[in-house]
């Protein structure tokens, strides 16, 4: 059976793995954490609070500097939503 | 005096806002690819889900060249109306303060709904009297207004807050009940309602959004004389 074929691409220089998490804002409303937060009691999983739904964006980069203002400019609103850059190790 | 209606892949109010604004005034399309705004005197950006909403409503139309050409536009003091998701595109392009979440009931909704006027006599509102209310239907799953508490109450200083949601008719959870906003400069106004489907009675049941059109036509012609 083949691997999985690895999303890295080598052409126009060497690419590094990045994942971005967006989340809401601390302190603004968030009725999908809200609602996924009530959804679980509803299923017997019990004990379970502070629920937040955000997004995950992973993508290739050569120029791991541009990663914030793209999140500056288009990923995130910093206005409403906090957002975390982490870049995975290159070397797989 | 013209309008200029921007068009998006994924637009979907773009006729009804060009037959709202030829009831007062000359109109044409804007395809979204274009930067010549075609000596438009002023510039809708109509309700729909530009690019599919993808990432955040607003947040990638709102580098299309004709929103680059918007943004100059509006920078020079132009009058530019923002309706439903260009209401999103003006927020996410910092022609307007504030952002649009998720409604919180998380549901689209489509209603009916009663705003009130609060900044009458402006650009978008000269034909309205400060307090009267506008019957004008919503409908969209992003309306949820916010801005921080600091900005709103520049905003409230300012008469930037010029539509408000009547009492019992805020659905989706807006700060403030607000409805629609403008601009520090006051040439720049966004809300969620759709004006363009309130403009005959005979089917819509209403032609208050007649108004913000009419007020727009009034604003250009004042300024001509």
């Amino acid at each position: 059976m083949r691997p999985p074929v690895q999303r890295r691409e080598r052409a126009g220089g060497e690419r590094v793995r990045a994942r971005v998490l967006i989340r809401p804002k601390a302190g603004i409303l968030d009725p999908q954490g809200e609602a996924v937060e009530r959804a679980l009691p509803a299923l017997g999983f019990a004990g379970v609070g502070n629920v937040h739904v955000g997004r995950l964006i992973e993508l290739d980069v050569e120029d791991p500097e541009q990663l914030q203002p793209m999140c500056e400019k288009l990923l995130a609103n910093p206005l409403v939503e906090d957002y975390e850059i982490e870049l995975l190790d290159g070397s797989a | 005096m013209k309008f200029g209606v921007l068009q998006f892949p994924g637009s979907c109010d773009e006729v009804d806002a060009l037959e709202a604004a030829r009831r007062v005034g000359d109109a044409e399309l804007i395809w979204h690819a274009e930067r010549d705004l075609g000596g438009a005197d002023a510039i809708v950006v109509p309700g729909g889900f530009s690019y599919g909403d993808y990432l955040r409503a607003g947040a990638i139309a709102r580098f299309s060249p004709a929103m680059e050409s918007v943004i100059a536009f509006a920078r020079d003091g132009g009058l530019v109306l923002g309706i439903c998701n260009g209401f999103q595109v003006l927020c996410e392009a910092h022609l307007l303060p504030g952002a649009l979440l998720p409604n919180a009931n998380l549901r689209f909704t489509f209603r009916q709904l009663e705003l009130e006027v609060l900044y009458g006599g402006g650009p978008f509102t000269k034909a309205c009297a400060l307090g009267e209310r506008l019957s004008i239907p919503a409908k969209h799953a992003w309306g949820r207004y916010y801005a921080d508490s600091d900005t709103l109450a520049v905003m409230d200083r300012s008469g930037q807050i010029v539509l408000r949601y009547a009492p019992g008719q805020n659905f989706n959870g807006s700060l403030h009940d607000i409805a629609g906003v403008c601009n520090e400069a006051g040439n720049v106004f966004g809300m969620m309602p759709h004006p363009e489907h309130a403009v005959d009675e005979l089917i819509g049941g209403s032609a208050d959004g007649l108004k913000i059109f009419e007020s727009m036509r009034l604003t250009i012609e004042g300024a001509v004389v």
